[in-house]
């Protein structure tokens, strides 16, 4: 090779064509993959990017290690799940299967039961929160075996719980100890169960116009006000909210984060019917209500921030929705070998063939830039990826429920009945529902104004 | 990680950058096309870009290349799609190299590839014969002959075709057009009797001709592969054709769209910043959100051609449908955001919505590749 001749510093040179041998060898040991049958796992190669964490090839032989240790873990976690969960958990929950907890949460069957309590007592209803509050204390990435090895054998989450994906990251980032102490194990065990009071009546897109009044009383603040789409609220022990405690301040900068125990006098809870059918939703007012101050979370008027990293949970959630759904909804290949006249070998209808293969490699590209996502986190690589997620998971999410309407014909219409398959008639109430993904968590239109701010710096009106 | 790229890999992308925006920018292109350059790329420049081991990032050490990988060489091609440099590199590094060493002989490997690592030697597929791409639809004829094989037929939109040394011609030894059986690879010096040879200007102004093949003599070690069972061959290297225009598209897609969200925040209308109207960045996101999948798909296709080879087909086709689709929405956007100054030539915006085109249309079109990744998903 002849040095470079032009403007390229020869050392940078030695330094691109010198590669240590671990960049370009295969994988470093025998690796176990998760016998995954979905596509995008499958062609994301996750066993062969687990061997070749070749990002920083100075320590080649640390890195090694890193991966025999974890395809160590993932036998363990294979064999634990083996011994530990009971065969009926090992299929998709419906939506009356599923275990939320709290003071009032009741397990569906006695299998259900046995597998949350071993789950919780690993910590593993919260794998990667610290094991002093009870947490499984889990790096990401082995968080990350846990999960799929879960997935290879379709085991359910034993714990659904907004106490779980949403408030607890919150609280253990900007909760004080005791209030940490109180509420993450409590969360963790699935002993109360919690909801989201942000949304009001009058502030949905624009939420820092947020009106619900929380008056300094002395030893107690007074709340004031109500909140919409409060899911579960009727179910739920506790409520996080987002309250006024500054009317006279910028928007933004008089909102606290308060937490309030729904068993307070003055709360009172309104389901929401849905076009869907369903009451998930609800209205809850707050009137007069008492809320001791240790319940304030972070500092005074500091609340807007708490709120914002918060949201960027439930955003990653909702991105993920396709992927990782409670509501097992029927494929849409699947649907079509059903339901659609093939022609030799292929859908015979030119359009949906089109419309189903446009899907399909949308969620390709989802799925990947979700592992993608995830590799950059732990390389520690910045990049916009996460913000476009939940616009992209959700968007997607309706074109699939509009995709399986036009497969399925007007078997796909059935609103009640023994006339049509449960599967028939969820997929309609899916189709409903799914209108709700662009519109909760931030609009699509707020999803997209955030892009066009934070990632393209484009000036604002 | 397949899906971050290592030290090395930045690295290499810095320094291509750096090298590109020196010696090969937008501007050299122009150049080009305005002189009518005869061989449609600066013979130096390819040199030197041999010299910096570009030629070679996927060849062998054995061969004299730097074995890199293939997405080594996506970084490049990406940086490429960015200037929209012209040269050999995709006809000759990407599919030329990629057909020998898949295909070739150890003879034909100890002759080829060290020429190809250096630089001195170019290659081209002709392949199409028709203004589609249908790459089992082969009318030109491999027959037996008295000392060898005799090469009759014709070839369109041949990349490098009229500038290459040596054209690795796809033929038919047996079959009928359109069968995948029968098929051959030939390799033909392109000043060999009975080649002729016609350079056709194209939108992007890069390089393509249309070849006839008159009782062409071909010796029997210039086949390469297998006569008449070379689809399976062919396949392999068509799919890294795909993904090396892929990342090419890529870099185009980004460059475009860099370009038009920085003059969405210079542009002045009504007193404001265009930029600053709801209409226009919602546009802008939704682009940002299109890259961000496209950027993991091509990662992911191209550390598949070295990591899971079974994958590369249906990763190689949702990479030229989907790139294939940004390149084109974001090269219409950048126009149409740019205003009036848009479609001006001296605007370079115009560059890459005409090379854009071509890219798209090279190795299979949007619906070519939906159509055989429904396939290959089995509807």
């Amino acid at each position: 090779m002849r040095p470079p001749a032009i403007g390229v510093n020869a050392a940078r040179f030695a330094a691109l064509y010198r590669a240590p041998p671990i960049a370009r060898a295969g994988p470093a040991c025998a690796v176990l993959s998760p016998a995954v049958t979905d596509m995008v796992i499958a062609s994301a190669g996750a066993a062969v990017k687990l061997a070749r964490i070749d990002d920083r090839p100075q320590q080649p032989e640390q890195e090694t290690l890193r991966v025999q240790d974890l395809e160590q873990f993932r036998l363990e976690v294979r064999q634990w799940l083996q011994d530990n969960c009971p065969e009926s958990q090992r299929q998709p929950a419906t939506p009356e299967e599923q275990y939320w907890g709290g003071r009032g949460g009741h397990f569906p069957s006695d299998d259900a039961r046995l597998w949350f309590e071993h789950m919780r007592d690993r910590g593993w209803t919260a794998p990667e929160w610290p094991e002093a509050y009870g947490g499984g204390g889990l790096d990401p990435r082995q968080a990350r075996v846990l999960k799929e090895e879960m997935k290879r054998i379709q085991a359910r989450t034993p714990l659904y719980s907004l106490g779980v994906w949403m408030l607890g990251p919150a609280l253990l980032e900007f909760g004080n100890e005791a209030q940490k102490q109180r509420h993450i194990r409590a969360i963790v065990n699935g002993e109360i169960r919690w909801c989201q009071g942000y949304s009001e009546p009058g502030s949905g897109s624009d939420l820092a116009s947020l009106q619900t009044r929380a008056e300094d009383r002395g030893d107690h603040y007074l709340v004031n006000g109500s909140k919409i789409w409060t899911t579960s609220a009727d179910k739920s022990d506790w409520i996080f909210c987002l309250v006024r405690t500054d009317p006279a301040a910028k928007k933004q900068e008089g909102i606290s984060f308060l937490l309030i125990d729904m068993a307070s006098p003055g709360v009172s809870v309104t389901p929401i019917e849905l076009i869907s059918g369903e009451s998930e939703f609800c209205q809850t007012f707050f009137d007069n209500v008492k809320v001791p101050k240790e319940n304030l979370v972070g500092e005074l008027n500091q609340g807007w921030s708490i709120a914002k990293a918060l949201l960027v949970h439930e955003r990653k959630l909702m991105s993920e929705l396709g992927s990782d759904s409670p509501r097992q909804q029927v494929a849409p290949t699947a649907a079509a070998r059903e339901y659609l006249a093939f022609d030799n070998g292929r859908i015979a209808d030119a359009q949906l063939r089109s419309d189903l293969v446009d899907y399909d490699m949308q969620m390709h590209a989802i799925g990947l830039t979700h592992f993608r996502c995830f590799e950059e986190k732990a390389a520690g690589v910045q990049s916009p990826a996460p913000l476009v997620m939940k616009y992209l998971g959700t968007e997607a999410e309706k074109v699939k429920s509009e995709l399986l309407l036009a497969i399925m014909g007007s078997r796909g219409l059935g609103w009640e009945g023994d006339e049509f398959t449960a599967a028939e008639l969820d997929t309609l109430r899916l189709w409903a529902m799914s209108k709700a993904m662009t519109i909760a968590g931030g609009t699509s239109e707020v999803q997209l104004n955030v892009i066009a701010k934070n990632v393209l710096r484009l000036p604002q009106s | 990680m397949a899906l971050v790229l290592n030290e090395e890999q930045r690295l290499l992308r810095d320094t291509a950058r750096e090298f590109l925006d020196q010696r090969a920018p937008v501007a050299a292109l122009r150049k080009l096309r305005d002189s009518r350059d005869a061989t449609g790329y600066d013979p130096a420049l390819w040199r030197d870009m041999a010299e910096l081991g570009w030629a070679s990032i996927i060849l062998p050490e054995q061969y004299g290349g730097l074995e890199f990988g293939f997405t080594g060489l996506g970084v490049v091609l990406e940086e490429c799609g960015r200037s929209l440099s012209a040269s050999p590199l995709f006809a000759t590094a990407v599919v030329g190299a990629s057909a020998i060493l898949l295909g070739g002989s150890e003879a034909q490997k100890a002759a080829l590839l060290p020429s190809l690592a250096a630089g001195d030697t170019t290659l081209a597929l002709a392949l199409e014969e028709t203004h589609h791409h249908r790459p089992h639809h082969i009318a030109a004829t491999l027959e037996r002959g008295d000392n060898g094989y005799r090469l009759n037929g014709h070839k369109c939109f041949v990349a490098d075709g009229h500038s290459a040394d040596h054209l690795l011609v796809v033929a038919r030894s047996s079959g009928d057009t359109g069968d995948r059986d029968g098929l051959s690879l030939a390799l033909v010096a392109r000043d060999a009797p009975g080649v002729r040879c016609q350079r056709t200007i194209m939108a992007d102004s890069r390089n393509a001709a249309n070849l006839r093949f008159e009782d062409v003599a071909i010796a029997e070690d210039a086949i390469i592969g297998e006569a008449g069972a070379a689809w399976p061959l062919l396949e392999q290297v068509l799919d890294r054709g795909r993904v090396a225009l892929a990342a090419e598209m890529l870099g185009l897609s980004r460059e475009a769209f860099e370009r038009t969200v920085a003059y969405l925040k210079e542009r002045v209308q009504f007193g404001v910043h265009i930029g600053s109207f709801q209409a226009l960045q919602h546009r802008a996101a939704q682009l940002q959100a299109d890259i961000e999948l496209c950027h993991s798909v091509v990662l992911q296709a191209l550390s598949s051609v070295d990591d899971n080879p079974q994958q590369l087909p249906l990763l190689a086709s949702l990479a030229k449908a989907r790139l294939n689709e940004l390149a084109k929405r974001v090269t219409n956007e950048a126009v149409q955001m740019h205003g009036g100054i848009g479609v001006t030539d001296e605007l370079e915006i115009g560059f890459f919505l005409k090379r854009a085109r071509v890219a798209m249309q090279l190795l299979g079109d949007t619906g070519y590749h939906k159509d055989r990744y429904a396939s290959l998903c089995g509807y």
